[in-house]
Order: structure tokens, then C-alpha cells, then sequence
């Protein structure tokens, strides 16, 4: 189990003991996790779960493949060079303690 | 009296993707009274697509369906009623009758129920695996067919190539299973892609060892026991089959609607808004048909859809008019390759290709005279992205810079 930190849109920290091998879209929507959508269900196809990744940490995280670069285009919120699709991370023992942060829209 | 109980809320039939998506966006709208979301199923809100691919690959677990946590959902206010069926609408009295017996009243009501498999009327249809896929219980009688045709190595047979039977079969393929697939049309996916996308599919699948049968005419399913052993076609062909999967298409849950009087034509016809006839009631995902402003009548099975819709519905009860006019997409996934469309390909006369369809990606741009109508993406979700945008802002490139790998057609949109 991975212990990582939520911020909600409101500002609002939940933290969310998921599943090493999930991903954190899968952790944050089935952990009460609010301002995360994730329609597609986890096929990197529809931009629903994007999220900023602690900018200091950003180096530890598996790089974004070309698809997930690709649908980062289509974020509804303001795209930043921490942005990740939280459908494309899976949870590690390396990423213990990360605070994803959550944008003010994902539709 | 609770206060529901005194003041009705909004009440939304059916907890699947549609119901989901609009009790959120009821909430984000600024609705402040009850909402309260009804589900004959035993499960709270959960991902349909894994079913036939990574779900049924065994690759997630059933509880990484989920949509929401259940926690989330009381803290928007949203009263989750699972083992729910409603078995009436009574929109004289404005309250929903439920199966067991008490009655719900409302301000304002969303159906969502969905669609159900169509079922094969042949002699042999209803032995115990001869199943379709809707739902995680379908997902899991299919799962352990998959087990059992292992076991005594028996081959699986689906019929009808659509997107649900493609999907389980590629699925069955990836799992060492030996799969004949069954297709009574002479093409694959004939409703949704045209004929060079289908013939990609067929040599994707036979590429991959599936057994492909286009033309398919069946005559009965040979059973032992209660237990499908083959299907039988017409021409006297036999398929022997550990399972059988029918994956022939679905029907509109649009019973409830119909008794109640609203208008149906192969789903709860609805307009762009999500609205019924009646002020009171919105309609939203595969239990509708959606009438076109020309009048013609639409009707899409996708999560994209369900989506949209449902923020109108939610919209249409909040006194906005939402319409769902954006560009519809949709996705499915087999053998490794994502399949992307954007866009409805009705009415195209042309097709352009960009990339190679031998290669690792490419797509294929459909006109109706000049203007772009559709694109379909194979592992190429860029192109398929800068399709929304295109369909969405009303531009198309000329067929020339739609081939043109090397012309940028994300700087169309850009210049506008
Ligand atoms: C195996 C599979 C794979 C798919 N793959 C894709 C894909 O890759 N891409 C894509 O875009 N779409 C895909 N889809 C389609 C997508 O899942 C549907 O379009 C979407 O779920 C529709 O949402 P909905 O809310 O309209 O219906 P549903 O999600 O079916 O929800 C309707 C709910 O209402 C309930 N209900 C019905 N009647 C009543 C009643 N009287 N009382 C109470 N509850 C009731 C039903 O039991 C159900 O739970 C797939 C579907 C399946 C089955």
C-alpha cells in the first residue's frame, strides 16, 4: 500500500492508502477523492484525470508516454509542465508520500 | 418527516454512467435539494469498458471498476440506492414506483437506465453458456467460461463482429484461448466503420489466429446437457464452443418511458438538451434516441455520450438548455491497438488516408465533399485530438493536407 496526498480543487488534502499496481486515478476515485473524473476508466482516452504532480518529485515518476502527452493537449484545465494523467501512474513503493494536486476543472 | 420526504428532489433511474454524471453535475450546478440515485444493480457506479478488455484479461480487479467511493458520494449529498429497480413512472403524481412496493415523489427526474443485450431466438440460445456482456456478473460468467475452455482446451465462438465481440475475442486470443468469431454481415463493425477499416479489423484478427467467418449464417447451437458444444451454421458448418458470446447489439432500456407515455422510437426520444416532452423529465445515455434539429434521429452507445448528455439532463432540470453539440468520440481497444473515432461518418463520400496502414499508426479522414465528417485514429491519439478540435470548430483541412503527414493540421485550428 502507497500513502498518497490528495489536494482537492477546494484545497482540501485527502490521503489516499492505495494499492501498489493501481493507478492513481483508480486510488483517488475509488478513495473518495474529489475533482478527479476519470470517465474512460483508465484508457488514456479521455483527459478526465489530470492532475499536477509535486514539481520536486516530477523526476522520480515513470515519464508520460506519447499518448498520455498527446491527451494532455486536451485538458480542460490550464495545462503545466507537472501535468500528468493520474489514469497513466501506477502506484509504487518509490512514490510514498507524493502530493498530486488536483486543477479546478476536468470537463 | 425527513426532509426529502417533505420537499422532493431530483431522482435519477439508473446508477450507471449516465446517472453518475448527472448527480454530480447537479450538484456542481448548484442544485441544493435531495438527489437521490436509483440502481437495480447490486453495485454502485462502475467502468463498463474493462469488462471486455483489461478487466477480463485479468489485468484490474473488479474493485478498480468503481467509479466513486461510495464516502464521495455522501459527502456530495448523493443518496446511492443500490438493489433498487423502479418498476413504474407515474408522472401524474410525479413519483417513481419502486419494485418494492413504496413510491418516490420528484421535482424533477433523469432516466438513465441503459441498454440490454440483444438475445439470439435460435434453438439452443438459452444454455448456460451462451452468454452477453453488460454487466461485472456477465464479466465474471465469462471469465470463468474462459477458465473452464482452458481447462479442457475448447474453443470459444462469439457471434457478431461488432466492438464488444471483437474485444472479447481479441481478450480470449491474449489469454491462449482459440476463437472463431462469427459475423453475419460481410464486413466487421459494419455500423461504424467503413469497409477499409473494416478489412483492417478482419486481417488484425485473423493476423492474430482468430478464426474469422464474414457472411456467417447460423442455424441452431448444439447443446448437451443444458451446455452449448458447437454452433451450427446454416451451411452445415460446425464450430465446436466451450462459450458462446453474443455480442449482437442492444436495446434501448426504454420500457419505463414508454408506459409513461413519453415518446420512444428505439430509445426515449430526447432533443440535443437531453429533454423529454415533459418539463419534468430528462433522459440521458444508451436508453435514448436523440432527435437532430433536421429531424433526423440518433442514437449512440458511448460513454462520451452518456456523459454529455447527462450534463445536460442535469442542466435541463436546472432551467438551462445545455445541447450536446459537440463532436462524439468514442475508443476501443484490441491486440495492442487503441482505436480512436471522432466525428460520425454518415453521409462521407471520401476517405483520406494519413500514415500507413501497414505501419504503426495512421488515420483515416472521411469527407462528404469538402467538408471533414469524421476521423477514426489507430494508435495515433494526436491526430485524433486535433479531430475534435477540427469537427468541434467546423473546419476541414483539403484532403491534400489531411494526407500530408508532414503538413501540420493542428495549426488550422491554432490560426483561428
Ligand atoms: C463490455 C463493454 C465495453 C464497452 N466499451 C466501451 C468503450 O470502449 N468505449 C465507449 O465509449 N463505450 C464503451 N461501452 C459502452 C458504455 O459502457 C455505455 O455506453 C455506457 O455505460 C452507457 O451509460 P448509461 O448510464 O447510459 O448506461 P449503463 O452504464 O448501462 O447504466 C444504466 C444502469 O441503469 C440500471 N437500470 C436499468 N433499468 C433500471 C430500473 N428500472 N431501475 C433501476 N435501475 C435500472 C442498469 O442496471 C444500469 O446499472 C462498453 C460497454 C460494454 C458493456
Amino acid at each position: 500500500m502507497v500513502d498518497i496526498v490528495f489536494v482537492e480543487p477546494s484545497g482540501n488534502r485527502v490521503a489516499v492508502n492505495i494499492n501498489e499496481g493501481w493507478s492513481l486515478m483508480q486510488g483517488a476515485t475509488t478513495g473518495g477523492v474529489d475533482g478527479i473524473l476519470g470517465e474512460c476508466g483508465g484508457s488514456c482516452a479521455c483527459a478526465t484525470c489530470h492532475c499536477y504532480v509535486d514539481e520536486d518529485r516530477l523526476g522520480e515518476l515513470p515519464a508520460a508516454g506519447e499518448s498520455e502527452l498527446d491527451m494532455l493537449d486536451n485538458v480542460a484545465a490550464e495545462r503545466r509542465p507537472n501535468s500528468r494523467l493520474a489514469c497513466q501512474i501506477k502506484a509504487t513503493a518509490a512514490l510514498a508520500g507524493l502530493v498530486v494536486t488536483l486543477p479546478d476543472t476536468q470537463e | 418527516m425527513s426532509e426529502s420526504a417533505a420537499q422532493p428532489g431530483i431522482v435519477i433511474v439508473g446508477a450507471g454512467q449516465a446517472g453518475l454524471q448527472a448527480a454530480e453535475s447537479l450538484r456542481a450546478g448548484g442544485y441544493q435539494g435531495s438527489i437521490t440515485l436509483l440502481g437495480d444493480e447490486h453495485h454502485g457506479p462502475y467502468h463498463r469498458p474493462p469488462l471486455s478488455k483489461a478487466w477480463l484479461a485479468g489485468e484490474v480487479e473488479a474493485s478498480q471498476l468503481v467509479m466513486r467511493a461510495p464516502e464521495l458520494l455522501a459527502r456530495k449529498g448523493i443518496d446511492l440506492r443500490t438493489d433498487t429497480r423502479v418498476a413504474a413512472i407515474d408522472r401524474g403524481g410525479r413519483l417513481v414506483q419502486l419494485a418494492d412496493g413504496t413510491a418516490l415523489p420528484y421535482a424533477g427526474l433523469v432516466i438513465a437506465t441503459g441498454a440490454t443485450p440483444r438475445l439470439l431466438s435460435l434453438p439452443g440460445a438459452d444454455a448456460a453458456n451462451v452468454l452477453a456482456l453488460r454487466s461485472r456478473e456477465d464479466g465474471a460468467a465469462i471469465s470463468d467460461a474462459f477458465v473452464h475452455c482452458r481447462a479442457h482446451n475448447r474453443p470459444v465462438v462469439v457471434i457478431g463482429g461488432g466492438f464488444i465481440g471483437l474485444e472479447v475475442a481479441a481478450t480470449a486470443r491474449k489469454l491462449g484461448l482459440s476463437v472463431t468469431v462469427l459475423e453475419a454481415a460481410p464486413r466487421l463493425l459494419a455500423r461504424a466503420l467503413t469497409p477499409r477499416l473494416s478489412d483492417w479489423f478482419a486481417d488484425l484478427h485473423r493476423g492474430h489466429g482468430v478464426q474469422l467467418v464474414l457472411g456467417a449464417r447460423i442455424g441452431h447451437i448444439e447443446t448437451e446437457g443444458g451446455y452449448a458444444t458447437a454452433v451450427l451454421a446454416a451451411d452445415g458448418t460446425r464450430y465446436p464452443a466451450g462459450l458462446v458470446v453474443v455480442g449482437i447489439g442492444v436495446t434501448a432500456n426504454d420500457r419505463l418511458a414508454r408506459v409513461a407515455g413519453l415518446e420512444c422510437d428505439r430509445g426515449i426520444v430526447v432533443d440535443d438538451c437531453a429533454r423529454t416532452a415533459d418539463p419534468l423529465i430528462a433522459a440521458a445515455g444508451d436508453c435514448t434516441a436523440r432527435r437532430l434539429p433536421d429531424g433526423g434521429m440518433l442514437r449512440l452507445e458511448s460513454v462520451n455520450n452518456a456523459t454529455e448528455q447527462a450534463k445536460s439532463a442535469a442542466a435541463a432540470l436546472l432551467g438551462q438548455a445545455r445541447a450536446f453539440t459537440g463532436t462524439p468520440w468514442f475508443w476501443s481497444d484490441q491486440f495492442g491497438w487503441k482505436l480512436q473515432m471522432a466525428g460520425l461518418a454518415a453521409g462521407a463520400d471520401r476517405v483520406v488516408l494519413r500514415g500507413d496502414m501497414q505501419g504503426a499508426s495512421f488515420s483515416l479522414y472521411h469527407f462528404q465533399g469538402d467538408t471533414l465528417r469524421s476521423v477514426d485514429s489507430l494508435n495515433a491519439a494526436r491526430d485524433h485530438l486535433t479531430a475534435r478540435k477540427l469537427l468541434d470548430a467546423g473546419l476541414s483541412p483539403t484532403p491534400a493536407q489531411a494526407a500530408d503527414r508532414a503538413f501540420d493540421l493542428g495549426g488550422l485550428v491554432a490560426k483561428t
